[in-house]
């Protein structure tokens, strides 16, 4: 820990204040921020989306929007929820969380930390741009219209000018992601403090860790997807279109080959994020460490092996057709295996449910209802009927929302003391963890209904035996949505240090390093390395 | 206080889902919840698979839910001041990771018994091809028993009328686009009770019979999927997906579906309608079917520009409008109000073309539009509008192109 006097000298060579503290920073803490700030206004602005689309599925029949600016809706929607709200939101926990929990004074590598982050407001800026001008713009040109999946040759032959704008963000993203990931890996092969072992690093560390290898493994398949789209669509190649000898079914394989890594992605740092939650607050260590990290790797693993049970109905021979599906249900082991350990960890603890708690129980819960319908789905002859329904579209959400954005919520209830120096606000705290749940499952629930049902996903309008619970799934979202601005209120009145004023370890059952440092954690940390017994 | 809140809540969240359960029992009697047991053999199988997994990881949700709760009671701070301090347990570890395993095993074997079934489409009586177009199936015949050369082919488009589908309640405004701003503040009709699943020709079909689908695309990915029939099958251009269904004899009737990939602006409007008969009428209705096709096409000429406008409206309204617009103003096609495409004397000859052999995203209507509705909605789109060239086209024009 710094004295007074270095601290002060600090403040004067490497804490500008204003919009250069932002602009220029390289501290792991304000670059942090920055992402966190950002994937929240993507949520908000992805949320907004959302609620127009659920207005137009209020009822049967076209009564807000035109089907083609739908289809820009639920796209968008798509982009700005997975690259813009949950990637940049686990980052910016990454950055604040990782240097602190290892005992490292900043991430390894922090100019290139800021670029990875400033690159995203402009990514977000350019794909954005094509919404804004399909909503106000003369002759109102399409923004991207295919879904967040882009399959050709919907997305090439058949793309709206826009997608060249698509590409261009998509390439950034993926810039963006590989230079985090980058970043991480050698922060925590690097910087850890004396004594921290692999096997000593807090989970979050870990589940991270496979994750940055996840990334550097499959964001450069995404940026080959969307290269060969562009040289499809401009430069006479014809990689995806099958009047020119190409294949469209390739594309659907090279996009779920980073696809659904992609979903372990946005869902393992939530894991880290539980397996630090539920020990503190039920004053018990981690049940199954070591099996935790095994199934993280398995999992990560699996995830490479698993690509085309997204796709079962294009086509597949019965042999390839068997091999997806065999692996698919594979992956409940090591998920199974977590989820027992969470539980084994709560069991014969001692439990108190403050606001992260609450955030985490509500995660095991909704999570383990996410991976079972998941399971459902492995079964190829049932996803027959299921695959691109809105059993589809409830059993992502299920695993996205209540899995990952709960997790999220969970982990700035937990640290904003450590980042703010205050608590955050109870009373608003509360209301905005009870609201979203109950709304969340109205919200999502009944898609499971009408996905089995037949209501087929990515649709503007439906036949009227789904109208009922339609109605419904759109006042859960309306309420879901708006519920989510008591915690804007909250990470508001954190930020102007309005609260009770946070010790430096507000948890009396938590453990790890973050918490030796005071509250709020000083512009620089650990400058002299911790050591770990 | 808090933690008596939070108590009596996740009591009354799980008698919620308790409730739920109980409901679950009726799931099969009640289509707009579950799925459909569906009509063919295959897919009551997929059904049943569907029914047995469903109560699987039900048992597994409710057993780990229940685990949470007892220990969110028993082991509660004000119950157990004084945490257990075990971390680790190998029996218990190895033991949940070999049960789901001989759980997965008992879901493979039947999953793998009905998805063999499920890809046999060998022996089929009837081959018919389905084709997707944006946004509008198509059925082509090929072979019925011994008959190898049907002939038998025909677009299949909603017949739902757009009155009912579009109702728009903003005029101008947040979202100032789309085709249907005209319809802005008029009333709506009643929609009727198979809106957006009926169409103007159906798929007819035999009972008792194989019938083998060869599904594909003429432009971008759809998805055939008749949900009473047990499963989709993606339409892709360039491949020729195979499905198969064999209706049992004494269900005959409709049978309704839907596209189920994303494939651009009336993704949502594109349903399909299965009429399934017995052999005998099936085999009349195939008999007057070739009997059509093998008619020569109707070349009579239009006695003047109102008779060709009035058929050329309701060509352009079934086939046009989607793309560009009830008021030729265009959308996802060209516009053709005061365009020089639709008024310029130099684009006649191109306009008749591209009508026929498609162009880009434009699909080419030869196949589907006898020459005299081409004529007739080329001279309507001349016309319309305030274009005005006073160009009337022939069904004579039109079929030496071709």
């Amino acid at each position: 820990m710094s004295t007074a006097a270095t601290a002060h000298d600090d403040h004067h060579h490497h804490a500008p204040t204003g919009l250069k503290r932002w602009l220029f920073s390289t501290n792991h803490k304000d670059i942090g921020t920055l992402y966190l700030w950002f994937s929240f206004a993507m949520f908000m602005l992805g949320g907004l989306l959302a609620m127009v689309i659920r207005t137009e599925l209020l009822e049967p029949g076209m009564q807000f929007v035109d089907p083609e600016f739908f289809n820009q809706l639920t796209t968008v929607h798509g982009l700005a929820m997975v690259f813009g709200a949950v990637m940049p939101g686990f980052v910016g926990l990454a950055n604040w969380m990782i240097p602190l929990m290892i005992g490292a004074p900043d991430m390894a590598l922090p100019r290139m930390n800021n670029w990875s982050f400033w690159i995203l407001p402009f990514a977000f800026l350019i794909l954005m741009s094509s919404m804004f001008m399909s909503a106000f713009g003369a002759g109102h040109p399409s923004a991207p219209n295919f879904g967040w999946t882009f399959y050709a040759p919907l997305s090439t032959e058949y793309g709206p000018a826009s997608t060249d704008l698509f590409i261009l963000s998509v390439h950034m993203m993926g810039i963006s992601s590989i230079m985090g990931a980058i970043n991480v890996i050698v922060t925590v092969f690097n910087l850890r403090a004396p004594g921290m072992t692999l096997m000593k690093m807090p989970l979050f560390v870990w589940t991270w860790l496979i994750t940055a290898f996840l990334l550097i493994a499959v964001m450069p398949v995404l940026a080959g997807a969307v290269t060969m789209m562009l040289t499809d669509r401009h430069f006479g190649t014809s990689f995806f279109s099958a009047a020119g000898g190409g294949d469209p079914v390739l594309f659907q394989h090279v996009f779920w080959f980073f696809g659904h890594p992609e979903v372990y992605i946005m869902i393992l740092p939530a894991f880290g994020i539980v397996s630090a939650i539920i020990p503190t607050f039920a004053r018990k260590q981690l049940f199954g460490y070591a099996s935790m990290v095994y199934a993280t790797a398995s999992i990560a693993l699996l995830s490479f092996v698993v690509w085309a049970h997204h796709m079962f109905t294009v086509g597949m021979p019965l042999a390839g057709t068997l091999f997806f599906m065999y692996m698919t249900m594979l992956i409940s082991v090591p998920t199974g295996v977590k989820v027992f350990n969470w539980v084994a960890t709560m069991w014969r603890g001692s439990l108190t449910f403050e606001l992260p708690m609450k955030w985490a129980i509500a995660f095991v819960i909704l999570f383990t209802c996410g991976g079972l319908s998941g399971l459902m789905l492995a079964i190829t002859p049932v996803d027959f009927q299921y695959h691109d329904t809105y059993f589809v579209v409830a059993h992502f959400h299920y695993v996205l929302v209540s899995g990952a954005v709960f997790t999220m919520f969970a982990a700035a209830y937990y640290w904003l003391p450590k980042w703010s120096g205050v608590m955050p606000n109870k009373l608003l705290g509360e209301l905005h963890f009870w609201s979203s749940l109950i709304s969340v499952n109205l919200l999502f629930f009944p898609m499971h209904f009408v996905g089995l049902a037949g209501m087929p996903r990515r649709y503007a309008d439906y036949a009227l035996q789904f109208a009922d619970y339609n109605f419904w799934i759109s006042i859960g979202g309306f309420w879901f949505g708006l519920s989510q601005l008591l915690f804007l209120a909250v990470c508001v009145l954190c930020a102007l240090k309005k609260g009770e004023k946070a010790p430096a370890k507000p948890w009396e059952g938590a453990e790890g390093l973050e918490w030796e440092v005071p509250s709020p954690a000083p512009f620089h940390t650990f400058e002299t390395p911790p050591v770990v017994k | 206080m808090q933690s008596t809140l939070f108590h009596r809540a996740a009591v009354g969240l799980m008698s919620l889902m308790i409730s739920g359960m109980a409901v679950a029992s009726d799931w099969t009697e009640r289509s707009d919840h579950n799925l459909r047991p569906g009509v063919t053999a295959v897919s009551q199988e997929v059904y049943d698979l569907h029914t047995t997994i469903l109560w699987i990881v039900t048992i597994i949700g409710l057993l780990v839910f229940g685990l949470i709760l007892i220990s969110m009671i028993r082991h509660r701070r004000s119950r157990n001041p004084n945490p257990a301090t075990f971390h680790e347990n190998v029996f218990l570890e190895v033991l949940w990771t070999v049960i789901p395993f001989v759980i997965l095993i008992a879901m493979a074997v039947p999953a793998t018994r009905v998805l063999i079934q499920l890809d046999d489409s060998s022996d089929a009586e009837l081959t018919v091809k389905v084709t997707g177009h944006r946004w509008k199936w198509e059925y082509e015949y090929l072979t019925y028993g011994d008959d190898n050369n049907i002939g038998v082919s025909f677009m299949s488009n909603i017949a739902t009328p757009p009155e009912q589908i579009n109702n728009p309640v903003l005029a101008g405004g947040l979202f100032p686009y789309g085709t249907a701003q005209d319809a802005v503040g008029k009333e709506f009709p009643e929609k009727d009770k198979n809106y957006n699943l009926e169409v103007d020709n159906p798929l007819v079909l035999p009972s008792g019979q194989k019938v083998r689908f060869l599904v594909t695309s003429a432009d971008v990915i759809h998805s055939f999927w008749v949900p009473d029939f047990g499963g989709k099958k993606d339409a892709i251009p360039g491949f020729v997906n195979e499905t198969w269904a064999k209706v049992p004899e004494g269900q005959e009737g409709t049978y309704y579906g839907q596209c189920a990939e994303l494939c651009g602006k009336n993704h949502a409007f594109m349903p399909i309608e299965a009429e399934v008969v017995s052999q005998a009428e099936f085999q009349d209705w195939l008999a007057k079917k070739k009997e059509e096709a093998a008619a020569a096409p109707d070349l009579t000429p239009f006695a003047d520009l109102g008779e060709a406008m009035e058929l050329g409206q309701q060509t352009y309204a079934g086939n046009c409008a989607v793309c560009h617009g009830n008021n030729g103003e265009g959308g996802v096609g060209l516009p053709f109000a005061g365009s020089d495409f639709a008024t310029q004397e130099e684009h006649l000859e191109e306009h008749i073309h591209v009508l026929i052999e498609g162009r880009g995203a434009m699909p080419a209507f030869a196949a589907q539009l006898s020459p005299r509705q081409i004529a007739s909605v080329i001279t309507y789109e001349r016309n319309a509008w305030g274009n005005e060239t006073g160009d009337l086209i022939q069904p004579e024009d039109v079929y030496e192109q071709e």
